[in-house]
C-alpha cells in the first residue's frame, strides 16, 4: 500500500516536472543578475576575467559554440565545417543573413577582421574590399596564452561566407578554442568607428545588444530583435547586469526581490535559500581542478615517487572537502573534471590512510618522517573558483602530515608574488597549491598546459616524464575524438601512477535564484547564457 | 587674506610632489606585479614579459616616475592599467559620486553632531546628556561593515522603507549630465529620479557618518562647556537675553572654532570611511575604485587617486583655515 502511494506520488511529481519543464516560455521583462565586481572591458580580444566575459557571452557569438550544460562543440556563426586528412586546413562555412547589431553584414571579412587583429604577423586575406587592421593595443592575452600564433599560419576569405584556416602544426584543440570567449566575431565597423572606444561600445550578433554601462554599477543589454536564430529565445526584454561586492549584500537584494540570481552566495545563504519558498537553487560542477603539487626542480621530490605517494595518502581531502568547500566541492579522482571526456573511472580513488601514508614514507625511505627536514607547503592567499580558502586547506594539510611525522608550515605570499615565484619553483619550496579552470572544454587544456613539463618551461608544475609528455604530443595531433579521449585516460592513469600532484577537488557551483527565473543554466565554461531565459509572471 | 589663500594654494604644489614620490615608492617597493594579476594562473612567460613591455613595467624605477611626472605637468593623468581607459575619465564618473555621499554624510554629521553636543552641554550630567555621550562612544567604536549590514536588515529588509544598495533603482531613468544623481535629477526636472537617489542616499549617509557625529557631539558639548562658564556669558545672561540668544549667538560662535577644525579633519576620515561604506553599498565611488585598484595593482589609478585626495585634503584644511577668520574676526590669517 506504502509502496503503491510513494509509486504514485513519484508518478505525479514526474508529471508536475514534466509540465514545469514544458511549459512555453513567456517573451518580456527585465531581468537583474546580481554579481560580485564590474567587468574590466567589453573587448572580446582582450578581456581575461569572467565579470568582463558574461556580457560578451550575450552580445557575441563566435564561429562554434559549446552545448547547453556541456563542452561538447555544435555550430555557432559557422553553419559548418570540414578539416583537411592532414589536419592542417580547416574550412567554416559561415552562416547567411546574420546582421550585427549595427547593421553591418556578417560574412568571412569579419571573421578574418576579428581573428587576423589578434595575430602578430597578420597574414590574412580578406575576399574583395578588406579592411585595415589597426595595431593592437596590447597583447591579446588570450589569442597569446592559447598558443594560437604557434598554431594558426594564415586566415583567409575564400568567398563571401567560406572561411580558411591553414595551420602550423595539427592542433587537435584548435576547434574548440574557437568556441571561447576571445574567438568571439566583432562588428568590423563599429571597431573602426573608434578603435579605442569599442572596448566600452561592443558590437556583436548575439541574442543581446548592449545599451549603456555605468561603471562599477550596472550594465544594460537589451533584446536583438533581429537575431537570426529563431528556435529559442531571447525572450527577455532587457538584462541589466548589477556589481554589489558584498556576498551578503547580494544575497539580501535577492531577498527582497530586486535582484533574480545572485551569483556566489556565501555558503551560509545557500542554506538560507533552501528554506526561502521564493527561491531555487541552480548548480553545476565547475570545470575546474584545484591540487597539491610538489617542487619538481629539486630532491627529494624530483624522483621519490613513494613519497609522493605517502603524502597523498597523509592528506585527509574528504574532510578538506567537507569541511573548507562545505559541500560546494566534489572529491577529485582525475586531474581533470568528470563532466570532461577522457575522464578515467577506472583510476582508483586516493585513499586516506595514517598506516598506508607511513608505510610508504618508510619505504621512500623516511621512516616517521625522520631525515626529512622541515618542508614548506606553499598556500594561496586568495579565494580561486577551485579553492575557495587556501590559507585553511594549508592548516589542514600540516596537521595532517604531522600525522604520519612530517614537519610542515605554511608558506604564503600576495597573490602576484605567489604566482611570480612559484613559476620560478625556488628551493624554498616545496610543496604548493594551484589549480585552473578549465578554458575550452578539451582535456588537453588541464593535461598538458598543466602537467607537461617537457613541452615547455612555463608548465607550472616542472614535472619531466617522456611518456606522459608523448602522451600529451598524441593528444594533439590526433583528430578522432574517440582515440584522443583513450589518450587522456591512459593520461590520468599515469598521473596516479606517478602522483605528480595530488588532485584535491572540483568546485561546485551553486547559485541562488528567484523561482520565476526559468531556463537558467550555469554551463561549465563559466559563461553566463541569457538567451533561452525567461521570467514567468 | 588674498596673499594667505595664494601662499597656501602654492604650498599644495610641494605637498603633492611629496605625496606622489611617496605614493610612488610605497607602490613600487610593495611585491606585486599588475601583469601577473591581470595574466592569473595562465600568464606565459611571454605574455607576461610583452604586457610589462606594453605598459613600461619594466623600465627604470626613476624613468617610470619621470613619465608619470611629465605627463602630470601636461594635465594628463594616463590610462588605467586594467580597463584601459582615460583616469580622468574614470575619476570624473566616480569622483561626484563620492562626494555627494561625503557631503551627505557631513551634513547630518555636522547638524546632528553640533545639536546633540549643545544640548548635552545645557544639560550636564542629565540622563539626554549621558545617554547622547553613551550613543557617541558607541558610534565612534561601531564598525561601519557591521553597522550598514544591521541598517540594510532593519529598514530594508524589515521594514522596506529604504533601498538596500546602489545609487537608482532599476527602471528609473535619469539623463547623467553631471554625475551628481540629485543636482542631474533636478537640472533635468526629474522628480521621480530625484526622490530614488534621494532614498537611495539615507542609509549609507548616515552608516557613514555615525563615526563624524560622535566625534563632533563630543568635541561640541567640551568646547560649549568651556565656553558657558566664560565671564561674558555670565553677562549675557545678566543683561537678560534669553538663554536661545546666549547660545546660539554668544557661545556656539566661539565654541565652533574648534569644532570647526574638528569638521575639516573629518571630511578626510569620510574620504576613508567611504571605501568601506561604498563596498557594503554597492556605491560606485572613488573609495571603491581605490580599494580595486590596490588588489589589482592598478599603478595609474592608485598614484592619481591619492593625489586627488591628497590635493582636496589641502583644499579643505585651507578652506577651515579662512572660515576661522570668518567664524571670529578675532583670529587674523597672515
Amino acid at each position: 500500500m506504502n509502496r503503491t502511494r510513494t509509486l504514485c506520488l513519484c508518478l505525479a511529481l514526474a508529471v508536475g516536472f514534466a509540465l514545469t519543464a514544458q511549459a512555453a516560455p513567456k517573451p518580456g521583462g527585465t531581468l537583474v543578475f546580481g554579481r560580485g565586481g564590474d567587468s574590466v572591458g567589453l573587448d572580446p580580444a582582450y578581456e581575461t576575467d569572467g565579470n568582463s566575459f558574461m556580457i560578451g557571452d550575450n552580445v557575441f557569438e563566435a564561429l562554434v559554440s559549446y552545448k547547453d550544460e556541456s563542452v561538447e562543440l555544435e555550430p555557432g556563426l559557422a553553419e559548418s565545417w570540414t578539416i583537411s586528412p592532414d589536419g592542417l586546413t580547416y574550412t567554416f562555412k559561415l552562416r547567411r543573413g546574420v546582421t550585427f547589431h549595427d547593421g553591418t553584414p556578417f560574412n568571412a571579412n569579419a571573421v578574418v577582421f576579428s581573428h587576423g587583429r589578434q595575430m602578430k604577423e597578420r597574414k590574412v586575406k580578406f575576399f574583395g574590399q578588406g579592411w585595415e587592421i589597426p595595431p593592437q593595443e596590447r597583447t591579446p592575452e588570450y589569442w597569446v596564452s592559447m598558443e594560437m600564433d604557434k598554431t594558426v599560419e594564415a586566415i583567409e576569405a575564400v568567398d563571401e561566407y567560406t572561411v580558411v584556416y591553414r595551420l602550423k602544426r595539427v592542433e587537435a584543440p584548435f576547434l574548440a578554442n574557437l568556441g571561447m570567449d576571445f574567438a568571439d566575431i566583432i562588428s568590423p565597423t563599429a571597431f573602426l568607428k573608434n578603435p579605442k572606444e569599442f572596448v566600452r561600445n561592443p558590437v556583436g550578433t548575439g541574442p543581446f545588444r548592449f545599451v549603456k554601462w555605468v561603471k562599477d554599477d550596472q550594465i544594460v543589454l537589451e533584446k536583438n530583435k533581429q537575431y537570426w536564430d529563431k528556435r529559442g529565445g531571447p525572450y527577455l526584454d532587457r538584462v541589466i547586469f548589477r556589481a554589489i561586492p558584498e556576498n551578503s549584500v547580494r544575497f539580501l537584494e535577492l531577498k527582497t526581490g530586486n535582484i533574480h540570481i545572485c551569483q556566489f552566495p556565501n555558503p551560509a545563504d545557500i542554506e538560507l535559500a533552501k528554506k526561502d519558498p521564493k527561491m531555487k537553487l541552480v548548480s553545476q560542477p565547475g570545470m575546474n581542478i584545484g591540487y597539491l603539487g610538489f617542487n619538481h626542480t629539486k630532491e627529494p621530490w624530483k624522483s621519490n615517487v613513494k613519497l609522493r605517494k605517502a603524502i597523498a595518502h597523509a592528506i585527509n581531502r574528504k574532510a578538506i572537502v567537507d569541511n573548507i568547500y562545505q559541500g560546494q566541492g566534489q572529491l577529485a579522482r582525475n586531474n581533470i573534471p568528470p563532466t570532461m571526456w577522457g575522464y578515467n573511472e577506472q583510476v582508483p580513488l586516493i585513499e586516506y590512510s595514517v598506516e598506508k601514508a607511513k608505510a610508504l614514507l618508510a619505504e621512500a625511505g623516511y621512516p616517521e618522517g625522520k631525515g626529512l627536514e622541515e618542508i614548506t607547503l606553499w598556500s594561496m592567499p586568495v579565494a580561486r573558483p577551485y579553492n575557495p580558502e587556501g590559507l585553511k586547506v594549508g592548516v589542514a594539510m600540516v596537521a595532517d602530515l604531522a600525522k604520519v611525522g612530517i614537519r610542515a608550515r605554511v608558506v604564503s605570499y600576495e597573490w602576484g608574488t605567489y604566482l611570480k615565484r612559484q613559476r620560478e619553483q625556488p628551493p624554498d619550496m616545496d610543496l604548493f597549491q594551484l589549480g585552473w579552470t578549465g578554458d575550452n572544454g578539451d582535456p588537453d587544456n588541464f593535461l598538458a598546459v598543466l602537467f607537461d613539463g617537457l613541452a615547455s618551461s612555463a608548465i607550472r608544475t616542472q614535472w619531466h616524464n617522456e611518456r606522459y609528455h608523448e602522451l600529451m604530443v598524441r593528444g594533439r595531433q590526433t583528430t578522432d575524438p574517440a582515440q584522443r579521449a583513450e589518450i587522456y585516460k591512459q593520461a590520468n592513469l599515469l598521473l596516479y601512477e606517478e602522483m605528480p600532484v595530488i588532485p584535491i577537488a572540483h568546485s561546485t557551483v551553486t547559485w541562488p535564484m528567484l523561482k520565476k527565473v526559468m531556463d537558467f543554466k550555469l554551463h561549465p565554461t563559466a559563461s553566463i547564457r541569457m538567451k533561452n531565459v525567461w521570467l514567468e509572471k | 587674506m588674498g596673499a594667505f589663500i595664494l601662499r597656501r594654494i602654492l604650498i599644495l604644489f610641494p605637498t603633492l610632489l611629496g605625496v606622489s614620490i611617496i605614493v610612488f615608492l610605497m607602490l613600487h617597493l610593495t611585491p606585486g606585479d599588475p601583469a601577473e594579476l591581470l595574466l592569473g594562473e595562465r600568464a606565459s612567460p611571454e605574455a607576461l614579459a610583452e604586457l610589462r613591455e606594453h605598459l613600461g613595467l619594466n623600465r627604470p624605477l626613476l624613468e617610470q616616475y619621470g613619465l608619470f611626472l611629465k605627463r602630470l605637468l601636461r594635465f594628463d593623468l594616463g590610462e588605467t592599467i586594467w580597463t584601459r581607459q582615460k583616469v580622468a575619465i574614470e575619476i570624473r564618473q566616480r569622483f561626484p559620486a563620492t562626494i555627494e555621499l561625503s557631503v551627505a554624510a557631513l551634513l547630518i554629521s555636522c547638524t546632528m553632531g553640533v545639536l546633540l553636543g549643545i544640548v548635552s552641554a545645557t544639560r550636564q550630567y542629565s540622563l539626554f546628556d549621558y545617554l547622547s555621550m553613551l550613543g557617541a562612544l558607541v558610534g565612534v567604536s561601531m564598525p561601519i561593515f557591521w553597522l550598514g549590514l544591521v541598517f540594510m536588515l532593519i529598514f530594508s529588509v524589515n521594514l522596506g522603507w529604504l533601498p538596500i544598495s546602489g545609487r537608482l533603482s532599476v527602471g528609473v531613468e535619469l539623463e547623467v549630465i553631471t554625475n551628481f544623481y540629485l543636482l542631474d535629477a533636478l537640472l533635468t526636472n526629474n522628480l521621480e529620479a530625484f526622490r530614488d537617489a534621494l532614498w537611495h542616499l539615507i542609509l549609507p549617509a548616515v552608516t557613514l557618518s555615525t563615526i563624524p557625529t560622535a566625534i563632533v557631539a563630543r568635541m561640541t558639548r567640551s568646547a560649549m562647556l568651556e565656553v558657558l562658564r566664560q565671564d561674558y556669558i555670565k553677562t549675557a545672561r545678566a543683561k537678560g537675553l534669553s538663554p536661545f540668544q546666549v547660545i546660539f549667538k554668544h557661545a556656539l560662535r566661539n565654541a565652533l572654532i574648534p569644532v570647526v577644525t574638528t569638521v575639516g579633519l573629518q571630511f578626510g576620515v569620510l574620504l576613508g570611511g567611504a571605501i568601506l561604506t561604498e563596498t557594503i553599498f554597492a556605491w560606485p565611488g572613488v573609495g571603491k575604485w581605490m580599494y580595486d585598484a590596490v588588489m589589482q595593482r592598478d599603478y595609474m589609478v592608485i598614484q592619481n587617486g591619492t593625489l586627488l585626495i591628497a590635493g582636496l585634503f589641502v583644499v579643505i584644511n585651507l578652506a577651515v583655515d579662512v572660515l576661522y577668520a570668518v567664524i571670529n574676526p578675532r583670529i587674523s590669517v597672515r
